[in-house]
Protein backbone atom coordinates (compact mmCIF):
# COMPACT_ATOMS: atom_id res chain seq x y z
CA UNK A 1 0.00 0.00 0.00
CA UNK A 2 1.45 3.70 -0.95
CA UNK A 3 -1.21 5.99 1.29
CA UNK A 4 -1.40 8.33 -1.36
CA UNK A 5 2.33 8.47 -0.80
CA UNK A 6 1.76 10.41 2.41
CA UNK A 7 3.21 7.86 4.70
CA UNK A 8 5.38 4.78 4.42
CA UNK A 9 3.81 2.80 7.03
CA UNK A 10 6.54 3.52 9.73
CA UNK A 11 5.58 5.79 13.12
CA UNK A 12 7.99 8.49 11.97
CA UNK A 13 6.60 9.48 8.49
CA UNK A 14 3.05 9.06 10.41
CA UNK A 15 4.07 12.39 12.67
CA UNK A 16 5.80 13.94 9.66
CA UNK A 17 2.66 14.19 7.90
CA UNK A 18 0.41 14.44 10.95
CA UNK A 19 2.32 17.27 12.29
CA UNK A 20 2.36 18.78 9.36
CA UNK A 21 -1.48 20.16 10.04
CA UNK A 22 -2.61 23.31 10.53
CA UNK A 23 -4.53 23.71 14.23
CA UNK A 24 -8.67 24.39 14.07
CA UNK A 25 -9.70 27.97 15.29
CA UNK A 26 -12.21 26.51 17.88
CA UNK A 27 -14.41 29.80 18.43
CA UNK A 28 -13.93 30.37 14.62
CA UNK A 29 -15.34 27.11 13.76
CA UNK A 30 -18.16 27.58 16.35
CA UNK A 31 -18.75 30.72 14.82
CA UNK A 32 -18.83 29.86 11.19
CA UNK A 33 -20.98 26.20 11.81
CA UNK A 34 -23.78 28.76 13.64
CA UNK A 35 -23.15 31.16 11.20
CA UNK A 36 -24.30 28.47 8.55
CA UNK A 37 -27.50 27.33 10.78
CA UNK A 38 -28.99 30.28 10.32
CA UNK A 39 -29.65 29.73 6.61
CA UNK A 40 -33.38 29.45 5.77
CA UNK A 41 -34.20 26.87 2.68
CA UNK A 42 -37.62 27.18 1.20
CA UNK A 43 -39.88 25.89 -1.58
CA UNK A 44 -38.03 23.92 -3.99
CA UNK A 45 -34.76 24.39 -2.87
CA UNK A 46 -36.32 22.60 0.19
CA UNK A 47 -38.18 20.17 -1.23
CA UNK A 48 -34.73 19.13 -3.18
CA UNK A 49 -33.03 18.95 0.21
CA UNK A 50 -35.59 16.93 2.16
CA UNK A 51 -35.19 14.05 -0.86
CA UNK A 52 -31.92 14.24 -0.83
CA UNK A 53 -31.65 13.96 2.70
CA UNK A 54 -33.66 11.12 2.55
CA UNK A 55 -31.28 9.18 -0.17
CA UNK A 56 -28.54 9.96 1.97
CA UNK A 57 -29.89 8.53 5.41
CA UNK A 58 -28.17 5.63 6.96
CA UNK A 59 -30.92 3.87 8.44
CA UNK A 60 -30.19 2.75 11.47
CA UNK A 61 -30.83 0.18 14.29
CA UNK A 62 -28.28 -0.88 16.84
CA UNK A 63 -29.92 -2.37 19.67
CA UNK A 64 -29.40 -4.88 21.75
CA UNK A 65 -33.39 -5.60 21.44
CA UNK A 66 -33.24 -5.89 17.57
CA UNK A 67 -35.07 -8.85 16.39
CA UNK A 68 -35.16 -10.36 12.89
CA UNK A 69 -38.81 -8.92 12.40
CA UNK A 70 -37.40 -5.05 12.97
CA UNK A 71 -34.45 -5.59 10.94
CA UNK A 72 -37.08 -7.16 8.42
CA UNK A 73 -39.57 -4.25 8.54
CA UNK A 74 -36.76 -1.76 8.76
CA UNK A 75 -35.23 -2.62 5.11
CA UNK A 76 -39.08 -2.67 3.39
CA UNK A 77 -39.10 1.17 5.29
CA UNK A 78 -35.62 1.63 3.49
CA UNK A 79 -36.50 0.77 -0.29
CA UNK A 80 -39.67 2.60 -0.21
CA UNK A 81 -39.89 4.86 2.82
CA UNK A 82 -43.52 6.37 1.99
CA UNK A 83 -45.26 3.33 0.69
CA UNK A 84 -48.37 5.59 -0.20
CA UNK A 85 -46.17 7.43 -2.73
CA UNK A 86 -43.56 5.97 -4.92
CA UNK A 87 -41.72 9.84 -5.76
CA UNK A 88 -39.91 9.21 -2.03
CA UNK A 89 -36.41 7.60 -2.92
CA UNK A 90 -34.62 4.96 -1.33
CA UNK A 91 -32.56 5.48 1.53
CA UNK A 92 -28.53 5.49 1.74
CA UNK A 93 -28.04 2.19 3.18
CA UNK A 94 -29.50 -0.37 5.87
CA UNK A 95 -26.96 -0.08 8.95
CA UNK A 96 -27.21 -2.87 11.78
CA UNK A 97 -25.34 -4.94 13.83
CA UNK A 98 -23.29 -7.94 12.52
CA UNK A 99 -25.81 -10.41 12.91
CA UNK A 100 -28.74 -8.81 11.62
CA UNK A 101 -26.59 -8.08 8.36
CA UNK A 102 -27.50 -12.10 6.78
CA UNK A 103 -30.97 -10.96 7.62
CA UNK A 104 -31.53 -7.46 6.13
CA UNK A 105 -29.31 -8.55 2.85
CA UNK A 106 -31.93 -11.26 2.34
CA UNK A 107 -35.22 -9.24 2.98
CA UNK A 108 -33.86 -6.41 0.83
CA UNK A 109 -33.46 -9.20 -2.03
CA UNK A 110 -36.54 -10.45 -1.59
CA UNK A 111 -38.38 -6.98 -1.71
CA UNK A 112 -36.47 -5.52 -4.44
CA UNK A 113 -34.38 -3.79 -2.70
CA UNK A 114 -30.63 -4.92 -4.20
CA UNK A 115 -29.93 -1.00 -4.83
CA UNK A 116 -29.84 -0.65 -0.96
CA UNK A 117 -26.52 -1.49 0.32
CA UNK A 118 -26.26 -3.38 4.07
CA UNK A 119 -23.73 -1.61 6.23
CA UNK A 120 -22.34 -3.34 9.57
CA UNK A 121 -20.64 -2.17 12.49
CA UNK A 122 -17.72 -3.93 13.06
CA UNK A 123 -14.25 -4.01 14.90
CA UNK A 124 -16.39 -4.36 18.73
CA UNK A 125 -18.51 -1.59 18.13
CA UNK A 126 -19.58 1.07 19.88
CA UNK A 127 -16.34 0.83 22.25
CA UNK A 128 -13.93 -0.86 19.81
CA UNK A 129 -12.41 -2.64 22.89
CA UNK A 130 -11.22 -5.99 21.24
CA UNK A 131 -8.27 -7.89 19.82
CA UNK A 132 -7.06 -7.16 16.75
CA UNK A 133 -7.81 -10.52 15.40
CA UNK A 134 -11.30 -10.55 16.88
CA UNK A 135 -11.68 -7.36 15.02
CA UNK A 136 -10.63 -8.99 11.55
CA UNK A 137 -12.71 -11.64 12.61
CA UNK A 138 -15.92 -9.75 12.98
CA UNK A 139 -15.29 -7.54 10.08
CA UNK A 140 -14.84 -10.62 7.80
CA UNK A 141 -17.62 -12.35 9.22
CA UNK A 142 -19.69 -9.05 8.06
CA UNK A 143 -18.32 -8.90 4.44
CA UNK A 144 -19.14 -13.12 4.55
CA UNK A 145 -22.55 -12.33 5.18
CA UNK A 146 -23.40 -9.71 2.47
CA UNK A 147 -22.17 -6.50 3.77
CA UNK A 148 -20.62 -4.32 0.97
CA UNK A 149 -20.17 -1.21 3.69
CA UNK A 150 -17.89 -1.52 7.25
CA UNK A 151 -18.29 1.29 10.15
CA UNK A 152 -15.71 0.48 11.89
CA UNK A 153 -14.37 2.12 15.30
CA UNK A 154 -11.37 3.53 16.34
CA UNK A 155 -8.98 2.62 19.47
CA UNK A 156 -10.00 6.03 21.14
CA UNK A 157 -7.82 4.80 24.21
CA UNK A 158 -4.92 4.43 21.76
CA UNK A 159 -5.48 7.70 20.28
CA UNK A 160 -5.71 9.60 23.19
CA UNK A 161 -2.68 8.06 24.48
CA UNK A 162 -0.90 9.10 21.68
CA UNK A 163 -0.30 5.84 19.90
CA UNK A 164 -1.12 6.84 16.59
CA UNK A 165 0.43 4.63 14.67
CA UNK A 166 -1.78 1.60 16.29
CA UNK A 167 -4.55 3.07 15.39
CA UNK A 168 -3.08 3.52 11.59
CA UNK A 169 -1.93 0.11 11.36
CA UNK A 170 -5.61 -0.91 12.82
CA UNK A 171 -7.21 1.13 10.18
CA UNK A 172 -4.97 -0.26 7.56
CA UNK A 173 -5.45 -3.69 8.58
CA UNK A 174 -9.57 -3.44 8.38
CA UNK A 175 -8.83 -1.83 5.24
CA UNK A 176 -7.20 -5.09 3.71
CA UNK A 177 -9.81 -6.76 4.86
CA UNK A 178 -12.45 -5.13 3.48
CA UNK A 179 -10.84 -5.69 -0.25
CA UNK A 180 -13.04 -4.21 -2.81
CA UNK A 181 -15.91 -5.91 -1.39
CA UNK A 182 -16.71 -3.31 1.28
CA UNK A 183 -16.67 0.40 1.23
CA UNK A 184 -15.19 1.27 4.40
CA UNK A 185 -16.47 3.71 7.37
CA UNK A 186 -14.20 5.21 10.00
CA UNK A 187 -16.08 6.58 13.20
CA UNK A 188 -14.23 8.58 15.38
CA UNK A 189 -16.45 9.14 18.49
CA UNK A 190 -15.50 12.41 18.30
CA UNK A 191 -17.58 13.11 21.63
CA UNK A 192 -14.34 11.19 23.40
CA UNK A 193 -11.79 13.20 21.05
CA UNK A 194 -12.16 16.50 23.30
CA UNK A 195 -10.83 18.70 20.71
CA UNK A 196 -11.57 19.56 17.10
CA UNK A 197 -7.39 19.55 16.41
CA UNK A 198 -7.71 15.80 17.64
CA UNK A 199 -11.06 15.20 15.03
CA UNK A 200 -8.64 16.99 12.45
CA UNK A 201 -6.00 14.80 13.11
CA UNK A 202 -7.94 11.82 13.36
CA UNK A 203 -9.61 12.38 9.90
CA UNK A 204 -6.17 12.42 8.24
CA UNK A 205 -5.20 9.50 9.77
CA UNK A 206 -8.10 7.96 8.48
CA UNK A 207 -8.41 9.36 4.96
CA UNK A 208 -4.65 8.20 4.64
CA UNK A 209 -4.92 4.39 5.89
CA UNK A 210 -7.84 3.84 3.52
CA UNK A 211 -10.79 5.26 4.51
CA UNK A 212 -13.54 5.84 1.89
CA UNK A 213 -15.96 7.86 4.95
CA UNK A 214 -15.02 9.22 7.83
CA UNK A 215 -17.91 9.10 10.61
CA UNK A 216 -18.86 11.20 13.86
CA UNK A 217 -20.21 9.18 16.21
CA UNK A 218 -21.39 5.79 17.23
CA UNK A 219 -24.45 7.37 18.33
CA UNK A 220 -24.00 5.71 21.85
CA UNK A 221 -22.32 8.60 23.40
CA UNK A 222 -23.35 12.17 23.63
CA UNK A 223 -22.24 14.95 21.84
CA UNK A 224 -22.64 13.33 18.66
CA UNK A 225 -22.61 14.82 15.00
CA UNK A 226 -22.44 18.56 16.34
CA UNK A 227 -22.07 21.23 13.94
CA UNK A 228 -19.01 22.29 14.45
CA UNK A 229 -17.45 18.82 14.38
CA UNK A 230 -19.27 18.00 11.02
CA UNK A 231 -17.81 21.14 9.82
CA UNK A 232 -14.36 20.75 10.81
CA UNK A 233 -14.51 16.98 8.95
CA UNK A 234 -15.78 18.35 5.94
CA UNK A 235 -12.73 20.95 5.96
CA UNK A 236 -10.09 17.64 6.23
CA UNK A 237 -11.89 15.94 3.42
CA UNK A 238 -11.76 19.61 1.28
CA UNK A 239 -7.76 19.69 2.10
CA UNK A 240 -7.14 15.90 1.57
CA UNK A 241 -8.94 16.09 -1.63
CA UNK A 242 -6.49 19.46 -2.73
CA UNK A 243 -3.66 17.18 -1.69
CA UNK A 244 -4.08 13.60 -3.53
CA UNK A 245 -6.67 14.67 -6.03
CA UNK A 246 -9.37 11.94 -4.12
CA UNK A 247 -13.00 12.76 -2.55
CA UNK A 248 -13.45 10.97 0.73
CA UNK A 249 -16.98 10.69 2.25
CA UNK A 250 -18.11 12.10 5.73
CA UNK A 251 -21.31 11.01 7.99
CA UNK A 252 -22.17 12.46 10.37
CA UNK A 253 -24.28 10.01 13.09
CA UNK A 254 -26.17 10.64 16.03
CA UNK A 255 -28.44 13.55 17.48
CA UNK A 256 -30.14 14.41 13.61
CA UNK A 257 -33.60 14.02 14.59
CA UNK A 258 -35.24 16.40 12.34
CA UNK A 259 -35.33 17.91 8.96
CA UNK A 260 -34.12 21.03 9.80
CA UNK A 261 -31.04 19.58 11.26
CA UNK A 262 -30.81 17.31 8.41
CA UNK A 263 -30.87 20.19 5.53
CA UNK A 264 -28.40 22.23 8.41
CA UNK A 265 -26.03 19.53 7.49
CA UNK A 266 -26.72 19.71 3.74
CA UNK A 267 -25.93 23.77 3.85
CA UNK A 268 -22.59 22.44 5.81
CA UNK A 269 -21.67 20.17 2.74
CA UNK A 270 -22.50 22.47 -0.03
CA UNK A 271 -20.33 25.69 1.90
CA UNK A 272 -17.55 23.67 3.05
CA UNK A 273 -16.53 20.32 0.81
CA UNK A 274 -18.67 21.71 -2.17
CA UNK A 275 -21.45 20.49 -4.56
CA UNK A 276 -19.43 17.46 -5.93
CA UNK A 277 -19.79 16.07 -1.98
CA UNK A 278 -24.23 16.87 -2.31
CA UNK A 279 -25.06 12.89 -2.98
CA UNK A 280 -25.35 9.25 -1.06
CA UNK A 281 -21.80 8.59 -2.57
CA UNK A 282 -19.68 11.14 -0.48
CA UNK A 283 -22.55 11.93 2.40
CA UNK A 284 -24.89 9.85 4.25
CA UNK A 285 -26.35 11.17 7.58
CA UNK A 286 -26.66 7.96 10.16
CA UNK A 287 -30.04 8.14 11.97
CA UNK A 288 -33.15 6.29 12.45
CA UNK A 289 -36.02 9.03 13.47
CA UNK A 290 -34.81 11.43 11.13
CA UNK A 291 -36.66 9.82 8.17
CA UNK A 292 -40.18 9.80 9.80
CA UNK A 293 -39.62 13.52 10.09
CA UNK A 294 -38.62 14.15 6.35
CA UNK A 295 -41.74 12.38 5.14
CA UNK A 296 -44.03 14.23 7.38
CA UNK A 297 -42.25 17.47 6.15
CA UNK A 298 -42.68 16.05 2.70
CA UNK A 299 -46.29 15.58 3.47
CA UNK A 300 -46.30 18.91 4.96
CA UNK A 301 -44.77 20.31 0.97
CA UNK A 302 -47.42 18.14 -0.71
CA UNK A 303 -50.50 18.51 1.03
CA UNK A 304 -50.34 21.66 2.71
CA UNK A 305 -50.92 21.08 5.95
CA UNK A 306 -49.21 19.23 9.10
CA UNK A 307 -48.39 15.93 9.38
CA UNK A 308 -48.86 13.25 12.00
CA UNK A 309 -46.71 10.58 13.28
CA UNK A 310 -49.77 8.08 13.07
CA UNK A 311 -49.49 8.34 9.49
CA UNK A 312 -45.87 7.36 8.96
CA UNK A 313 -44.73 4.05 10.39
CA UNK A 314 -43.15 3.26 13.92
CA UNK A 315 -39.35 1.93 13.98
CA UNK B 1 -33.97 62.62 42.45
CA UNK B 2 -35.41 61.36 39.26
CA UNK B 3 -38.81 59.89 38.80
CA UNK B 4 -38.76 56.05 38.49
CA UNK B 5 -39.52 54.11 35.75
CA UNK B 6 -41.66 51.63 36.08
CA UNK B 7 -41.13 48.00 35.12
CA UNK B 8 -43.38 46.68 31.74
CA UNK B 9 -43.98 43.22 31.71
CA UNK B 10 -43.00 41.37 28.29
CA UNK B 11 -46.40 39.17 27.70
CA UNK B 12 -45.25 35.82 25.67
CA UNK B 13 -46.25 32.65 24.88
CA UNK B 14 -46.16 29.75 26.47
CA UNK B 15 -45.20 26.38 25.13
CA UNK B 16 -43.34 23.16 26.69
CA UNK B 17 -43.11 24.73 29.95
CA UNK B 18 -41.71 27.40 28.63
CA UNK B 19 -42.23 30.99 27.65
CA UNK B 20 -40.73 31.66 24.30
CA UNK B 21 -41.79 34.58 21.92
CA UNK B 22 -43.10 34.22 18.63
CA UNK B 23 -41.17 32.48 16.14
CA UNK B 24 -42.65 35.14 13.37
CA UNK B 25 -41.07 38.18 16.16
CA UNK B 26 -44.38 39.44 15.61
CA UNK B 27 -46.23 41.67 18.33
CA UNK B 28 -49.55 43.66 18.39
CA UNK B 29 -50.55 45.93 20.86
CA UNK B 30 -52.61 45.23 23.55
CA UNK B 31 -55.29 48.30 24.52
CA UNK B 32 -57.39 49.54 27.56
CA UNK B 33 -61.26 49.41 27.06
CA UNK B 34 -60.64 52.86 26.55
CA UNK B 35 -58.18 52.78 23.36
CA UNK B 36 -55.30 53.48 25.52
CA UNK B 37 -51.67 51.15 25.05
CA UNK B 38 -51.31 48.82 26.94
CA UNK B 39 -48.54 46.08 26.40
CA UNK B 40 -47.41 44.36 23.40
CA UNK B 41 -49.05 40.86 22.92
CA UNK B 42 -47.00 38.14 20.45
CA UNK B 43 -49.01 37.09 17.50
CA UNK B 44 -48.43 33.42 16.84
CA UNK B 45 -47.52 31.79 13.49
CA UNK B 46 -48.76 28.48 12.31
CA UNK B 47 -45.05 27.53 13.12
CA UNK B 48 -45.49 28.30 16.71
CA UNK B 49 -48.84 26.10 16.61
CA UNK B 50 -46.39 23.61 15.14
CA UNK B 51 -44.36 23.69 17.88
CA UNK B 52 -47.09 23.46 20.23
CA UNK B 53 -48.33 20.30 18.71
CA UNK B 54 -45.30 18.74 19.27
CA UNK B 55 -45.03 19.62 22.43
CA UNK B 56 -48.28 18.70 23.55
CA UNK B 57 -48.36 15.23 21.43
CA UNK B 58 -44.94 14.45 23.66
CA UNK B 59 -47.02 15.06 26.76
CA UNK B 60 -50.06 13.00 26.44
CA UNK B 61 -48.53 9.85 26.95
CA UNK B 62 -47.50 10.69 30.39
CA UNK B 63 -50.36 12.89 31.37
CA UNK B 64 -52.81 10.31 29.88
CA UNK B 65 -51.09 7.67 32.23
CA UNK B 66 -51.34 9.73 35.05
CA UNK B 67 -53.85 8.54 37.95
CA UNK B 68 -57.26 9.99 37.38
CA UNK B 69 -56.07 10.95 41.02
CA UNK B 70 -53.15 12.90 40.54
CA UNK B 71 -54.39 14.96 37.86
CA UNK B 72 -57.69 15.95 39.97
CA UNK B 73 -54.52 17.05 42.15
CA UNK B 74 -53.00 19.33 39.65
CA UNK B 75 -55.95 20.59 38.91
CA UNK B 76 -56.40 21.90 42.04
CA UNK B 77 -53.26 22.98 42.84
CA UNK B 78 -53.89 25.61 39.71
CA UNK B 79 -56.66 26.88 41.17
CA UNK B 80 -54.72 27.20 44.64
CA UNK B 81 -51.83 28.87 42.72
CA UNK B 82 -54.58 31.01 41.29
CA UNK B 83 -56.59 32.37 44.03
CA UNK B 84 -52.89 33.70 45.79
CA UNK B 85 -52.91 36.24 42.38
CA UNK B 86 -56.50 36.92 42.67
CA UNK B 87 -55.41 40.75 43.00
CA UNK B 88 -53.32 40.48 40.19
CA UNK B 89 -55.69 38.95 37.92
CA UNK B 90 -58.54 41.60 38.58
CA UNK B 91 -56.60 44.86 38.23
CA UNK B 92 -55.89 42.99 34.34
CA UNK B 93 -59.84 42.12 33.88
CA UNK B 94 -60.49 45.57 35.12
CA UNK B 95 -57.90 47.80 32.81
CA UNK B 96 -58.69 45.62 29.79
CA UNK B 97 -62.13 45.15 29.65
CA UNK B 98 -62.96 47.97 31.64
CA UNK B 99 -65.66 46.11 33.94
CA UNK B 100 -65.97 47.38 37.54
CA UNK B 101 -64.21 45.73 40.46
CA UNK B 102 -67.03 43.51 41.21
CA UNK B 103 -67.36 42.22 38.77
CA UNK B 104 -64.40 41.33 38.13
CA UNK B 105 -63.68 39.76 40.78
CA UNK B 106 -66.80 38.11 40.43
CA UNK B 107 -64.61 36.65 37.13
CA UNK B 108 -61.82 35.57 38.80
CA UNK B 109 -63.37 33.43 41.74
CA UNK B 110 -65.67 31.45 39.36
CA UNK B 111 -62.79 30.82 37.35
CA UNK B 112 -60.96 29.32 40.38
CA UNK B 113 -64.14 27.48 41.10
CA UNK B 114 -64.69 26.40 37.92
CA UNK B 115 -60.91 24.69 38.27
CA UNK B 116 -62.20 23.27 41.73
CA UNK B 117 -65.55 21.67 40.16
CA UNK B 118 -63.22 20.10 37.32
CA UNK B 119 -60.32 18.67 39.50
CA UNK B 120 -63.39 16.81 41.24
CA UNK B 121 -64.72 15.51 38.46
CA UNK B 122 -61.46 13.81 37.31
CA UNK B 123 -61.67 10.36 39.17
CA UNK B 124 -65.15 10.43 39.09
CA UNK B 125 -65.94 10.58 35.07
CA UNK B 126 -64.94 7.09 34.06
CA UNK B 127 -67.03 5.28 36.97
CA UNK B 128 -70.28 7.94 35.89
CA UNK B 129 -69.83 7.47 31.88
CA UNK B 130 -68.32 4.00 31.67
CA UNK B 131 -70.26 0.90 31.70
CA UNK B 132 -70.22 -2.76 32.52
CA UNK B 133 -71.79 -4.32 29.32
CA UNK B 134 -73.85 -7.58 29.61
CA UNK B 135 -72.42 -10.12 26.82
CA UNK B 136 -73.57 -13.60 25.97
CA UNK B 137 -70.65 -15.29 26.40
CA UNK B 138 -67.80 -15.64 29.51
CA UNK B 139 -66.44 -12.67 29.27
CA UNK B 140 -66.08 -9.45 31.19
CA UNK B 141 -67.02 -6.96 28.79
CA UNK B 142 -67.17 -3.25 30.03
CA UNK B 143 -66.27 0.48 28.75
CA UNK B 144 -64.59 2.98 30.00
CA UNK B 145 -63.68 6.74 28.70
CA UNK B 146 -60.01 7.41 27.60
CA UNK B 147 -58.41 10.83 26.89
CA UNK B 148 -58.48 11.56 22.60
CA UNK B 149 -54.85 12.98 22.69
CA UNK B 150 -53.98 16.37 21.63
CA UNK B 151 -56.75 18.91 21.45
CA UNK B 152 -56.35 22.18 20.18
CA UNK B 153 -59.25 25.25 21.61
CA UNK B 154 -59.90 28.68 20.83
CA UNK B 155 -61.08 30.52 23.70
CA UNK B 156 -63.88 33.03 23.98
CA UNK B 157 -63.17 36.73 23.52
CA UNK B 158 -65.24 37.51 26.51
CA UNK B 159 -64.71 36.75 29.73
CA UNK B 160 -61.16 36.65 28.61
CA UNK B 161 -59.78 34.25 32.04
CA UNK B 162 -62.94 32.75 32.78
CA UNK B 163 -63.33 31.24 29.25
CA UNK B 164 -60.11 30.28 28.83
CA UNK B 165 -60.15 28.10 32.09
CA UNK B 166 -63.47 26.53 30.83
CA UNK B 167 -61.72 25.53 27.15
CA UNK B 168 -58.42 24.22 29.16
CA UNK B 169 -59.94 22.29 32.60
CA UNK B 170 -62.36 19.95 30.96
CA UNK B 171 -59.94 18.68 27.98
CA UNK B 172 -57.47 17.86 30.65
CA UNK B 173 -59.27 16.75 33.17
CA UNK B 174 -59.68 13.50 31.08
CA UNK B 175 -56.00 13.07 30.33
CA UNK B 176 -55.73 15.37 26.59
CA UNK B 177 -53.32 17.84 26.12
CA UNK B 178 -54.26 21.24 24.96
CA UNK B 179 -52.94 24.21 22.88
CA UNK B 180 -55.76 27.32 23.51
CA UNK B 181 -55.49 30.57 21.52
CA UNK B 182 -56.17 33.08 24.03
CA UNK B 183 -58.71 35.86 23.80
CA UNK B 184 -57.37 38.33 20.65
CA UNK B 185 -58.84 41.50 22.78
CA UNK B 186 -57.78 40.80 26.30
CA UNK B 187 -54.67 38.34 25.97
CA UNK B 188 -52.85 39.79 29.56
CA UNK B 189 -54.74 37.52 31.79
CA UNK B 190 -54.36 34.34 29.85
CA UNK B 191 -50.67 34.76 29.65
CA UNK B 192 -50.59 35.71 33.65
CA UNK B 193 -52.36 32.76 33.96
CA UNK B 194 -49.74 30.45 31.96
CA UNK B 195 -47.40 31.89 35.25
CA UNK B 196 -50.06 30.37 37.11
CA UNK B 197 -49.31 26.83 35.33
CA UNK B 198 -46.04 27.07 34.95
CA UNK B 199 -45.82 26.63 39.37
CA UNK B 200 -48.43 24.36 39.07
CA UNK B 201 -46.81 20.94 39.23
CA UNK B 202 -48.57 20.92 35.64
CA UNK B 203 -46.04 18.51 33.20
CA UNK B 204 -44.65 20.45 30.50
CA UNK B 205 -46.61 20.64 27.55
CA UNK B 206 -50.01 19.24 28.83
CA UNK B 207 -51.14 22.63 28.58
CA UNK B 208 -49.68 25.26 25.69
CA UNK B 209 -50.84 28.42 25.74
CA UNK B 210 -50.96 31.23 22.36
CA UNK B 211 -52.13 34.48 21.72
CA UNK B 212 -52.58 36.45 18.03
CA UNK B 213 -55.18 36.56 15.74
CA UNK B 214 -58.43 33.47 15.75
CA UNK B 215 -58.95 33.65 11.81
CA UNK B 216 -55.00 33.30 11.01
CA UNK B 217 -54.26 30.00 13.47
CA UNK B 218 -57.87 28.56 14.37
CA UNK B 219 -58.06 27.01 9.99
CA UNK B 220 -54.25 25.97 10.75
CA UNK B 221 -55.22 24.30 14.07
CA UNK B 222 -57.90 22.70 11.84
CA UNK B 223 -55.77 21.28 9.06
CA UNK B 224 -53.46 19.66 11.08
CA UNK B 225 -53.24 16.31 11.26
CA UNK B 226 -52.02 15.61 14.77
CA UNK B 227 -54.66 17.52 16.42
CA UNK B 228 -57.21 15.56 17.30
CA UNK B 229 -60.02 17.43 18.26
CA UNK B 230 -61.08 21.16 18.31
CA UNK B 231 -63.27 23.31 20.69
CA UNK B 232 -64.15 26.47 18.79
CA UNK B 233 -66.24 28.17 21.50
CA UNK B 234 -64.47 31.33 20.89
CA UNK B 235 -64.92 31.43 16.99
CA UNK B 236 -67.05 33.81 15.33
CA UNK B 237 -69.46 31.94 13.53
CA UNK B 238 -68.34 32.92 9.92
CA UNK B 239 -65.18 30.72 10.44
CA UNK B 240 -66.69 27.47 11.51
CA UNK B 241 -67.95 25.92 7.86
CA UNK B 242 -64.36 26.16 6.47
CA UNK B 243 -63.24 25.03 10.20
CA UNK B 244 -65.42 21.90 9.76
CA UNK B 245 -64.22 21.41 6.19
CA UNK B 246 -60.38 21.16 7.14
CA UNK B 247 -60.91 19.01 9.84
CA UNK B 248 -62.64 16.26 7.80
CA UNK B 249 -59.30 15.64 7.12
CA UNK B 250 -58.46 13.78 9.82
CA UNK B 251 -62.49 12.88 11.40
CA UNK B 252 -61.41 15.85 13.96
CA UNK B 253 -63.83 16.01 16.14
CA UNK B 254 -65.19 19.78 16.59
CA UNK B 255 -67.51 21.44 19.34
CA UNK B 256 -68.62 24.35 20.79
CA UNK B 257 -69.82 24.45 24.40
CA UNK B 258 -71.15 27.88 26.70
CA UNK B 259 -70.15 27.87 30.52
CA UNK B 260 -68.71 24.74 32.36
CA UNK B 261 -70.42 21.77 31.93
CA UNK B 262 -69.59 17.82 32.03
CA UNK B 263 -70.54 17.54 28.41
CA UNK B 264 -67.13 19.55 27.61
CA UNK B 265 -65.49 16.54 29.64
CA UNK B 266 -67.43 13.20 27.67
CA UNK B 267 -67.13 15.53 24.69
CA UNK B 268 -63.15 15.49 24.49
CA UNK B 269 -63.18 11.60 25.59
CA UNK B 270 -63.24 8.14 23.80
CA UNK B 271 -65.36 5.02 24.40
CA UNK B 272 -62.77 1.99 24.56
CA UNK B 273 -64.32 -1.42 25.15
CA UNK B 274 -62.56 -3.76 26.66
CA UNK B 275 -63.84 -7.68 26.66
CA UNK B 276 -62.32 -9.74 28.98
CA UNK B 277 -62.12 -13.79 30.02
CA UNK B 278 -63.75 -15.04 32.81
CA UNK B 279 -61.44 -17.09 34.36
CA UNK B 280 -62.59 -20.20 36.13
Amino acid sequence: MNFYGLVDGSEASLKTYLSKLSGVDQVGANARAAMLATRSIKTTSKRWAIDTAISMVDLTTLEGADTVGKVQALCTKAVRPDPTDSSVPSVGAICVYNDMVGVARKHLDLIGGKHVPVAAVSTAFPSGRASIEVKVLDTQDAINAGASEIDMVIDRGAFLEGRLIDVFNEIVTIRQVCGDKAHLKVIFETGELVTYDNVRKASFLAMAAGADFIKTSTGKVAPAATAPVVLVMLEAVRDFYEMTQKRIGVKPAGGIRNTKDAIKQLVLVKETAGEEWLNSKLFRIGASALLNDLLMQRMKMDNGYYASPTYVSVD
Amino acid sequence: MSERIDVKKTYKLFINGAFPRSESGRTYEVKTSKGAFLANACQSSRKDLREAVVAARAAHNGWSKATAYNRGQILYRIAEMLQARTGEFVQEIMITTGVTKVKAEKEVLQAIDTLVWYAGWSDKISSLTGANNPVAGPFYNFTIPESMGVVAAVAPENPSLLGLIESIAPVITSGNTVIVLASTKAPLSAMSFAEVLATSDLPAGVINVLTGKKDEIAPWMASHMDIDAMDISGLSSKLTSEIKVAGAENLKRIYSFKGATAARITAFAESKTIWHTIGV
